[in-house]
């Protein structure tokens, strides 16, 4: 009997939290004629659910490493907020899952990437080093054949070059004036003129329609049928102009060193100062974060943003002078080659770590980052093109060109695999596979935009322009939590700690009889002004003297020795 | 030659470009985070954009329906959305349609101000009270055909009567003025008497305001003369009885959560309160700011997240029901003193009679757009909020979103009003440093409009013919 009881007891709590319909794997159960007819499933549950037996799996399972691609961060701790408001666990859990929902669905939209990226391969006894150019034309096909081209323009040289952002049209600059623009993959010439004074440095602005020109004195905005626009007369004598797209400045470094940012859709100077560095020359801009770096001739790099007069950052590169500098598209690498013939490659955001350092054979005098992370070196008249520089593969040339004569500047054309090179007489462009990013994003930059898509898009551009006061080192900071800095935290200290007195606004009524004389007036102003003024201070000092007690409390108790014995002691109640 | 493979990207632009003007747009996207540079930045800058665009679009006014007097009472139809009923302060009572702005009846229904209207719930009918001492019931129907002058049905009572209201599905209603009555509309006399008159003051019962609990039918409340919240129970004849330091001038029941009762008060303030907790000091839920003048009247929105107020600083205001500050400010430079509001079905306008012979007709949200809108826009609208939801606390989108141009009087007042609270709770301050400690209590905002409850049984009302056999 007990025994029975005790069988029954289990069996209860086996079931228990259990409805009675899942008690045993019916299937159907009913009565007949008076007897109940009972079917047992004769599949378990557990053997429903592996995936092999069924049909269809559910969706595909996305590679990790690209949703790690596409991630926008950790997320927010759901769990220790949870504890006190579930109602805003779940809205947060709610946001989460949206947020990972986004993540999935850009992973999964990468099946509709079409185009794949170049590459080269050599045969098993060569290096793809020796591959020149001829080699490579008469390999591939027509149209990319005819993408390789020379210019000779011995005349107006040295050139500077500029691809628009889209990649499809080039301006190219001469010292001695020659202006020319062109869309580079039709060959069709939009203007060539002849600026009739030194020429420094071209850049465009946000549409192919205008290009800025750094000349002798000023820096001239002309549109692309050379007509000039503007005269900025803020900005004399550039050697650098930068054009940050996405903030629409146009930003200048001048031979006296000052940096000038200028809005160009209001046409006002955001800011202008002296850097104190010396002539600058050597600037690139980084595109992940809108930072200028310049090199400067004592081997240092620094950071500027029009927010602060002084440097954001500034890196001890070389110990020698700074020939060139530039920082890859996605804003993690930053490669510096300097007079004493070593490139080296920098973590770009955790400034001040150097990853690699290459000895190079003769100084570069220009080095350039493509889409794909092929590291262009210019040096005298050779370029050469490395792979993996970031993580130190880079032992011999992926390409090498060589020039004739000497070069001046390059540019990887964006969503091509093309190295533009500009020389002392004249220009070419150099096919270099596996340069450019193969699948580009028709709303940010566009090859083959149409004239009215271009309008739509410039409109776009404008109304999301942003802010010149949102440039910082790091560019996600506005979606984060403002936490006060330590500085900022001691700053505050010191504050409670020079009290000093405040301004007292106070105008006195009118009064009849005499009373508003201004000798009265004054001596009623100053009475009212010094009563607030003590009131003020002296809530500043019991303020200021509680601080001090309680810090001297606090490390009162912090210095005191602890004792074997202390254990015994009562605890205190807080 | 040593190339062994090579591939350059060489795209064909067909696959790029339409064919023909016909043919749609193609547009390549690539997802990769690095060719969106700066996504916090640029949609900080949307957000702002999203933000100045709601700004720019606040046109909350859209039109007015004129009458020949001072609008004092106006009420919706139960169904019908553009169906309206409005009474003046000379008698004449009028239906709306309001989609066409049409009057579709007019009719003088009472000697003097009509003091409320209240469709009844099949929204067949409905009962207006004026100040000849009658209680009208009027046909829809008939109404709408135009050529009936005479009521279904009138009551005659032997004072004024200033409010009126129906039970949510009943035959029956309530009255308030003298005496608040319980009324079945099948029978000429009143079902039940509540009198509350205990100094023999007739102020000091006179009843302005009375509403059903649209939830716990048999629930309503009534404010008073005397600065009473009333609450009583049809059934059970229980009552509460709230003191507050200044008079109530109208009360409204939450749609959604009906313990919430919120009063317009004569001290520009609204409050709202959970009867749940009446004899707790945390009876008052949200005290509601910002008005400069009496408040004369409020009205849920359907969705019981918010309400409007009119008030004699000839504004109308719009309060979330959890926020004290205001959503929104209406006004106009000929609009007069707000004597009734209303918000509408669809919670999409709010209606304001005010002295100035006006029905006005606004959007309750002001930027709203009216009528149909495409796929995209509403996929842009959406993008907006949730923009301004996501950066909304940043002080520049702030700043800009609550920015409201004030006539000069309501700007004025307001600082005097700030200069004076300023100055009482120096004031305070003062006399609390200046005497014993403890003797001067801190109280609470919201404790301080609230005289006491009066909760206990001997006190409650009986009806007055029950009060006649006892004497």
């Amino acid at each position: 009997m007990e025994m029975a009881s005790a069988v029954t007891e289990k069996k209860k709590k086996r079931m228990r939290g259990k409805k009675p319909w899942q008690k045993r794997n019916i299937l159907q159960s009913e009565v007949k004629d008076g007897v109940r007819i009972t079917e047992y499933n004769s599949i378990s549950l557990r053997e429903i659910k592996k995936p092999s037996t069924h049909i269809y799996p559910g969706r595909k399972v996305i590679d990790p490493k690209l949703l790690q691609k596409y991630s926008k961060g950790e997320g927010v701790e759901v769990k220790s907020i949870g504890y006190k408001n579930k109602y805003l666990a779940h809205k947060l859990k709610e946001k989460e899952k949206a947020f990972q929902e986004a993540e999935a669905a850009a992973a999964r939209a990468e099946i509709l990437l079409t185009e794949t990226s170049g590459q080269l391969l050599a045969e098993d006894d060569s290096y793809t080093s020796h591959i020149t150019q001829r080699d490579i034309r008469d390999a591939v096909d027509i149209t990319s054949a005819a993408k390789s081209f020379d210019l000779n323009l011995n005349q107006f040289g040295p050139y500077k070059m500029r691809f628009t952002r889209n990649g499809r049209h080039l301006v190219l600059g001469g010292r001695k004036g020659h202006l020319a623009a062109m869309d580079w993959v039709t060959k069709k010439l939009h203007c060539e003129i002849n600026v009739m004074e030194s020429l420094h440095d071209v850049c465009w602005l946000h549409t192919e329609t205008m290009m800025a020109a750094a000349q002798k004195q000023w820096v001239y905005i002309y549109d692309n049928q050379g007509i000039e626009l503007h005269c900025l007369k803020r900005m004399d004598r550039v050697l650098k102009l930068e054009f940050l797209p996405y903030h629409f400045l146009l930003c200048a470094a001048n031979e006296t060193g000052y940096l000038t940012w200028l809005d160009i859709t209001l046409g006002k100077e955001v800011i202008r100062f002296p850097t104190l560095k010396g002539r600058l020359e050597i600037v690139c801009q980084n595109p992940y974060n809108a930072v200028l770096c310049c090199g400067h001739s004592n081997g240092t790099v620094s950071m500027w943003t029009p927010n602060s007069r002084e440097p954001v950052a500034s890196i001890l590169c070389h110990p020698h002078p700074i020939k060139a500098i530039d920082i890859d598209p996605t804003g993690r690498y930053m490669a510096t080659a300097g007079l004493d013939r070593v490139l080296k490659i920098w973590d770009a955001r955790n400034l001040g770590e150097c990853l690699q350092s290459y000895s190079v054979g003769s100084g570069a005098s220009s080095v350039k980052f493509s889409q794909k992370g092929l590291l262009a070196l210019a040096m005298g008249n050779v370029v050469e093109v490395y792979r993996n520089v970031t993580n130190g593969g880079a032992s011999e040339p992926y390409m090498r060109h060589k020039s004739g004569s000497t070069i001046r500047d390059m540019q990887f054309c964006p969503y091509e695999d093309i190295l533009g090179i500009s020389t002392y007489h004249g220009y070419s462009s150099l096919i270099i596979p596996g340069a450019g990013e193969p699948n580009f994003d028709a709303l940010e930059a566009n090859p083959y935009i149409s004239l009215s898509a271009r309008k739509e898009s410039e409109v776009k551009a404008l109304l999301s322009k942003v802010p010149a006061e949102l440039i910082t080192l790091d560019p996600h900071s506005i979606s984060q939590v403002d936490t006060p800095r330590l500085q900022e935290k001691l700053d505050a200290k010191i504050s409670l700690l020079h009290i000093r007195k405040p301004k007292i606004d106070f105008t006195p009524r009118y009064r009849m009889k005499g009373k508003s004389g201004s000798a009265q007036k004054f001596k009623r102003k100053q009475k009212v002004k010094e009563d607030k003024q003590r009131e003020f201070l002296q809530a500043a000092i019991l303020q200021r003297d509680q601080f001090m007690e309680e810090d001297k409390k606090n490390k009162k108790e912090k210095s005191k020795p602890v004792e074997i014995l202390d254990r015994f002691k009562p605890k205190k109640k807080s | 030659m040593s190339i062994k493979s090579i591939k350059v990207l060489s795209r064909n632009p067909d696959h790029y470009l339409r064919e023909t003007k016909n043919d749609i747009h193609k547009v390549q996207r690539n997802y990769d985070p690095d060719l969106h540079p700066f996504e916090a930045a640029r949609e900080y800058k949307l957000a702002l954009n999203a933000v100045k665009l709601e700004r720019v679009f606040a046109k909350p006014f859209i039109g007015s329906l004129a009458h020949s007097e001072g609008v004092s009472a106006i009420c919706r139809h139960p169904s019908r959305l553009a169906c309206s009923f409005t009474g003046t302060v000379e008698g004449e009572l009028k239906l709306w349609d309001i989609s066409h702005k049409k009057c579709e009846w007019t009719i003088q229904a009472h000697n003097g101000q009509i003091w409320a209207i209240v469709a009844a719930p099949d929204g067949g009918s409905f009962f207006s009270v004026g100040n000849d001492k009658t209680i009208k019931r009027w046909s829809l129907q008939r109404a709408q055909e135009d050529n009936d002058e005479f009521p279904i049905d009138t009551w005659l009572c032997d004072s004024i009567i200033t409010g009126i209201t129906h039970h949510r599905y009943k035959n029956e209603f309530v009255t308030c003025g003298e005496r608040v009555l319980l009324w079945d509309a099948n029978t000429k006399a009143p079902k039940f008497s509540y009198n509350w008159s205990t100094s023999g003051d007739r102020n000091d019962a006179s009843v302005v305001s009375i509403k059903f609990n649209p939830v716990e039918t048999d629930l309503f409340a009534s404010s008073d003369q005397a600065n009473n919240i009333v609450l009583y129970d049809t059934r059970a004849k229980e009552v509460k009885k709230l003191k507050m330091t200044m008079r109530v001038n109208a009360l409204a029941w939450n749609p959604m959560e009906a313990f919430i009762l919120t009063a317009a008060s004569e001290d520009y303030n609204v409050y709202s309160f959970d009867i749940r907790n009446m004899n707790k000091s945390n009876r008052i839920v949200t005290l509601h700011e910002g008005h400069t003048s009496a408040v004369i009247d409020l009205d849920y929105a359907p969705t019981g997240k918010e309400f409007c107020t009119g008030s004699y600083d000839k504004s109308i205001r719009v309060f979330r029901t959890d926020e004290g500050k205001s959503r929104d400010v209406y006004h106009t430079k000929r609009m007069f003193k707000v004597n009734c509001v209303l918000w509408s079905g669809d919670n999409k306008y709010i209606l304001s009679g005010s002295s100035d012979h006006n029905v006005r007709v606004w959007k309750a949200r002001s930027n709203q757009k009216l009528g149909i809108m495409k796929t995209r826009e509403h996929a842009a609208m959406n993008y907006a909020e949730e923009l301004k939801r996501k950066y909304g606390h940043f002080p520049e989108l702030r700043r800009i979103s609550r920015h409201r141009h004030l006539p000069k009087h309501i700007y004025h007042a307001t600082l005097e009003h700030r200069v004076m609270k300023q100055s009482r709770a120096r004031k305070e301050a003062n006399v609390r440093r200046h005497s014993k400690p403890g003797t001067v209590p801190f109280i609470p905002a919201r404790q301080k409009p609230v005289v006491g409850l009066e909760d206990d049984e001997t006190n409650m009302p009986g009806s007055s013919v029950d009060h006649e056999n006892d004497t």
